[in-house]
This record gives C-alpha cells, structure tokens and sequence, in this order.
C-alpha cells in the first residue's frame, strides 16, 4: 500500500491521433456495433416515450455515441466505471443489454433497478458500474473514492467516469480533481463537452478551457475529437495504461454536441441556427462507418449486416422489455439498507481482456489473454 | 476493564478495529499527524502510517464521495468531520449517494462518519451543532449517539462493521467529562438497541447522548423512581424499548439536546401516542433545544440548550401531573 506525495506528475500527456494500431478488423466492426446499438436502442426508447410507455421524460446521447463507446472499450473486467446519462454506449460495451435499458426506462421489473430508479440512473452491479445520481457532478468523488482503494491495495486497476461540460463548474468536481492530483489516484475523467448544460452555453459555464485546468490539478488533459471513435479510444488507451502503470489520473476532454435536447421536453429552441446541421455532417456513426469502408475495407453489405443484425436485436430486445411486468409494489420498502457487503462483479471487457494480478503482455492486436469469446457473445444473455 | 474517557474510548475501538481489520482506515482534515482538531486520532499515523490515517484537503464532498467509493470496492472508510456541523458540506454525496445506494442498485457502503456534535463551549453557530435529524430525514443512513464510555467504543466497532453508511455522532461535552470502565480488546455494541440506564416506576425519561448524563443527575437530585433510557441508535430506533418504558410507567419526558421542531423527541412522542396511548397518565414532554441556531455568548447559548435545572423542573412537573 503506498500513496506516493513526493513524485512530481510526469509529462504523460496522451496525444490524439485519428486512428488506432491497437484496434483489430473485430473490434472496427464492435465499435460500430456498440455505436448503433445505443442509437437504435435510444430511438427505440424514445419511441415508447412517445407511446406514453416512459413514466417522467426521456433523456438520450445522440450524436455523442463516439465518446462512451470508444473509452469504455479500453477497460479491463476489474476495472470499474460510474456511467452517466449520455453514455448508454458504455453500459453496451460494459455488457448490460438493451431489455434491461428499456425496461429500466419503463420502470418494469425487469429494469436494472427493478424500478427503484428511472432512466439512466442505474449502474449494473454485476458488471463493475457504480450507477449515476442526478448531481452529475456526484461521480467524480465517487470514482476518486474506486480509485483510492485500488492504489492503497496495490491493484493495477482503473476507475473511469464520465460527466459533461456542467460539471465541471461544480465545487465537487474540483475536489475530486484536487484530490486525485495529490495522490495521483488511478482515474480516467472522460469529461464530454456537448456544448450545452441544459440549455446554458459553453460562454456562460467558465472563462477559462476546463482542459487547461488539467495542468493545475498536477495532471495531464487532453482534448479529442468527440465524434472520432478511433480518436476517443486511443486517448483513452494510454490515459488508462498511465493510470495503472502508477502515473494518475488524466483528464480527456471529448469535443461533441448533444444533438437532441436536455431531455424529450426541450425544444432546444435556445441553439444557434445552423449548428445542429453543421454538427449533423459530423454524425460520429456515419463518420465511423465511412473510414471503415475507406480505409479498413469493410464492404457495404457487411455494414449493412452489422446494422441490420443490430436492428433486430433492438427490435427483440424491446419485446422482452415490454413483456417485462412492473414491479410488486410491495417491492417499494425492500432493500433500503444492506445486510452485506458483497464485491461488486466484473464488467466485459472486449477488447483489453485484462485480468489482473497478472497481466500478459500485449500480443500484436494489443489483446492482453487472448481470450475473445465474450466479446462474440456479446449482448445475448438477457 | 479500563477506566477510559469518551475521548479515549473513541480512539481505542478506532484503534482496535483497524488493527483487527487492514481494511479500517481513516480520513479527514488534520487527522494525521496533528491527531484531529479533538486528539481522537493522536498517535494513530505512527502506528498505521498515513496512508491509513489520511489527511485530506478541505473539501467534505470529498470526504465523503472517496468514502462511498472505496467502500464499495470493500474498504471500511471511517470519515472525520472536524465539526458535524461541516456535513452539511458534504451532505450531498452522504444522502444522496451514500444513502440511496443500496436501494437503488444493491451496493453496499460500509462506512461510518465520525461527527464531533452538540454545543455549551460558546462554539458559535457553526460549532455546536446536534444534526441527527438530518440524516434521520434520509432514509439508508443508520444513525448512533452513544451517551457513556463503553457504548462510544462498542457503537464504534459496530458501526464500522456495519455495511451500511452509519453516521456517528460524538458529543463534544462529553469527550472528557464522561468516563467510565470500558471492555478491553474487541468489543461491540449492537445497533439499534436501547439501554435501560437507571430503572424506575413512576416516569421515564427517553434520552441520548449528553442529554443521558443529564436526566441520570436529576433522577439522582430527586430521588425519586425514574427510570432512563438511553436510546444509543437513532436508526434503527429500539421501538420495542420505548413503548415497554411507556407502557410501565405512563409518564414520558423526551429529552435532546438537539433543536425541537421534527426531531427524535417528536418521532418518540409519535410512537408512544400511536402505541401506547392507554397506558398513558400525562402528556408526553419534551426537552430540547429552542429552535433556533446555537448563540455564541454564553448566556444566550444556555438560554438555547437544555439546562440541568430545567430537567429537574420538568420531571418535577411529569411527576406531579
């Protein structure tokens, strides 16, 4: 156990590139895949709001699909992650399913959290996610905390957490920077910078870059293209293996936009003409879609199939969901405290397959065991 | 058996927990080598090192948000206020997240948050502090207030053992005021069950932390037969321990040093006239706190806090109903 005060931050900022030599054929076509299944599963979503299925409102991350899914694909099982409202992609990667999402959303039982929380408000347990509050700043003492306790034990383990550009003109945030800087805690803080917090413009949340706050904390940031999944991943493989190499914390800042609003109710009548269509061509799924055509040889009818098959799956998925019952309401007073502490379980790690304690050395894919048979059944077991 | 101070008894079940258990560690402001603003932790950094004795930046939210999170990766997290009264700075993460965390996605937090509380040293408003009806209004936070030496040390343990966030409130007036024989080695204390402090048959006064002490001198001044129960958990609270006591002696003063309006005297009043109505010879009373902030200078802040002649005068008075 050793939290080391004298070393000074190193110089490890990750630097974005565009694309990734750690990614395989496999994982290109699992990093499309997890981007369209949040899209269809949040338009699907959607869709039973409208149908008055949604107790309360509807709140999505459309056209930030890029962000949750390119980092969370570079965690490891025993790493773990407080997931907030935009990253339903991260849950995905994480390996929750799409019936438990929707039927969380509809406050059946079958929801991961059996009701007792709406929306995006939930963290699977089982898969290593500490679920979000609605004080979206909240988390990031939380993950400090994940964090705290993997370095006192010596665990060459990762918290990532995630939260948008509001947050950081929160007192909480910057306590949990302050003190993952000081101990040089294990922590990767995705922060997404879609352009609004609510309705209330980058210009009227700080004067000053969050990014550039990074160096004050004693820790490197960086920013990325939040729309190029490639770009996202790759930032996020190194701040992790700087992580849990005992260099600390980094914070990315990922570029995007929030192309519906706040929740279903808002109209975002408050967004400047022209800058949804501008961000629209910048769609970080046909972006993705386009480089795996251009430059990794991905034919058309193999991106329809990954989409088609993605569709269906949704399409199944939101059967189960609205086959799922509401809950007793006896259920209402159950589990307010606990009788024990139980370890959380792992989350799926597709592409690292990082065990600890014992970590192989990266093989030419930058797999660490080998082992890609989750990966493949991903998704299916509701 | 040793004769130890509530202070002293802190410490030692802090100290014998963490020796017993390599995942007790400790945080909070100036608790490492300065031993805490109260001297609880004194000597604790050179026995269990400062990783474990954790001096942490201003910043309560903190505090208690890397509590929540390592307690839930299996680390038993005892977070120091310096003041209770500073909780409200990190109140958020405690009722929010903290407290909502096993009901909402079946994660335990076991934690404890350690709250010197309670006022009569003219600590001002933001120093004297008894805010347990907070946490009560939160439900998923146990709540303990021990009143004598050996529960501070066996409420400890168990609240450190506890997997649930369990605020423990330590009366700062009795610190070094309230001695007695403590159990040496483990010892614990259950949750949530009431003590009978002095037995009696004509009134019962329903008390905790320094308002115990305080009902146990005025049974003594009078000499009459009262009897005190000594509440130690605010939640879960020992129900079956209240409404026994009413039932025997029909006649109950709740006592707190906390303010008055929606507090335990009022939750206790509750029960005992839902429950135990018939059994009842004379309203139920109460002794509190006025509702207002703790003044600083001394005269306005005994004017505020219970006094012990105002103890006396309402047992008197119950009695004599």
């Amino acid at each position: 156990m050793k939290l080391d005060h004298a070393s000074p931050p190193r110089d490890g900022a990750p630097q974005p590139e565009s694309g990734s030599e750690a990614l395989t054929r496999e994982d290109r076509a699992l990093l499309l895949r997890y981007m369209l299944m949040m899209r269809k599963a949040e338009e699907r979503g959607l869709t039973l709001y409208k149908q008055g299925k949604v107790p309360g409102s509807f709140y999505d991350g459309r056209g930030q699909e890029a962000v949750c899914v390119g980092a969370s694909f570079v965690l490891g099982p025993r790493d773990r992650t407080c997931i907030l409202h935009r990253d339903l992609g991260a849950h995905f990667v994480r390996g929750v399913t799409p019936d438990r999402y929707l039927a969380n959303y509809m406050g059946r039982a079958g929801g991961v959290t059996g009701g007792k929380d709406g929306n995006m408000h939930f963290g699977d347990r089982e898969l290593g996610s500490v679920g979000m509050v609605s004080m979206l700043p909240d988390m990031a003492p939380v993950a400090t905390g994940l964090a705290l306790s993997f370095k006192m034990r010596g665990e060459p383990r990762v918290a990532m957490t995630f939260f948008g550009e509001g947050s950081t003109a929160n007192g909480q945030w910057h306590e949990a920077m302050n003190f993952a800087g000081i101990h040089r805690l294990p922590v990767v803080f995705v922060l997404e910078n879609n352009q609004f917090a609510y309705s209330t413009p980058n210009e009227l949340e700080f004067a000053a870059d969050p990014i550039k706050r990074a160096a004050t904390y004693g820790f490197p940031g960086v920013s990325v293209d939040g729309n190029d999944v490639e770009a996202v991943f790759e930032v996020a493989r190194i701040a992790t293996d700087r992580a849990r190499a005992g260099d600390g914390p980094t914070l990315i800042e990922c570029e995007t936009m929030r192309m519906h609003g706040h929740g279903a109710h808002d109209d975002m009548s408050y967004v400047p003409d022209g800058m949804l269509e501008r961000w629209a061509e910048r769609d970080p799924i046909e972006l993705y879609r386009r480089r795996l055509a251009d430059e990794h040889g991905f034919g058309a009818d193999e991106l329809e199939a990954i989409e088609a098959e993605v569709t269906a799956y949704i399409g199944e998925c939101a059967e189960r969901a609205l086959a799922s019952p509401m809950p007793e309401p006896e259920r209402a007073t159950d589990g307010v405290f606990a009788d024990a502490w139980e370890p959380l379980g792992d989350g799926r790690a597709p592409w690292s397959r990082w065990n600890a304690p014992a970590p192989e050395a990266p093989d030419a894919n930058g797999h660490r065991n080998g082992d890609r048979e989750l990966a493949a059944t991903e998704g299916r077991a509701a | 058996m040793a004769e130890l101070t509530y202070l002293e008894a802190i410490s030692d079940g802090l100290r014998t927990e963490m020796r017993r258990d390599e995942s007790v560690f400790c945080l909070g402001e100036d608790i490492g080598a300065f031993g805490g603003a109260f001297k609880v932790t004194d000597g604790f950094v050179e026995e269990f090192g400062g990783d474990r004795v954790l001096d942490t930046p201003l910043a309560e939210n903190l505090i208690v948000g890397a509590s929540i999170g390592a307690a839930i990766e299996g680390m038993k997290p005892v977070a120091e206020m310096q003041f209770s009264d500073f909780i409200s700075c990190g109140f958020d993460q405690l009722v929010n997240v903290a407290a909502k965390m096993h009901y909402r996605q079946g994660v335990a937090v076991p934690m404890v948050v350690r709250l010197p509380s309670g006022g009569g040293f003219s600590g001002g408003p933001f120093h004297s502090q008894n805010p347990e009806a907070w946490f009560l209004q939160a439900p998923g936070l146990k709540v303990v207030a021990p009143a004598t030496a050996e529960d501070a040390k066996g409420l400890l343990a168990s609240a450190i053992r506890d997997p649930n966030p369990v605020c423990y409130l330590e009366h700062k007036g009795l610190y070094r005021h309230v001695r007695g024989e403590v159990p040496e080695g483990e010892f614990e204390v259950p949750l949530g069950e009431a003590r009978i402090a002095r037995e009696g048959e004509e009134m019962t006064v329903i008390a905790y932390g320094s308002a115990v002490q305080m009902a146990l001198d005025a049974a003594e001044e009078l000499d009459e037969s009262i009897e005190v129960v000594d509440l130690r958990t605010l939640c879960p609270l020992d129900t079956e321990a209240i409404l026994a006591s009413a039932r025997k002696t029909g006649k109950v003063l709740v006592a707190h040093e906390a303010t008055q309006s929606c507090g335990v005297g009022a939750e206790v009043a509750s029960l005992v006239s839902e429950h135990v109505f018939e059994f009842l010879d004379a309203p139920v009373r109460r002794l509190t706190a006025a509702d207002v902030p703790i003044p600083f200078s001394p005269p306005l802040e005994q004017a505020v806090l219970p006094q012990p002649d105002e103890m006396k005068e309402a047992v008197r008075e119950l009695l004599a109903y």
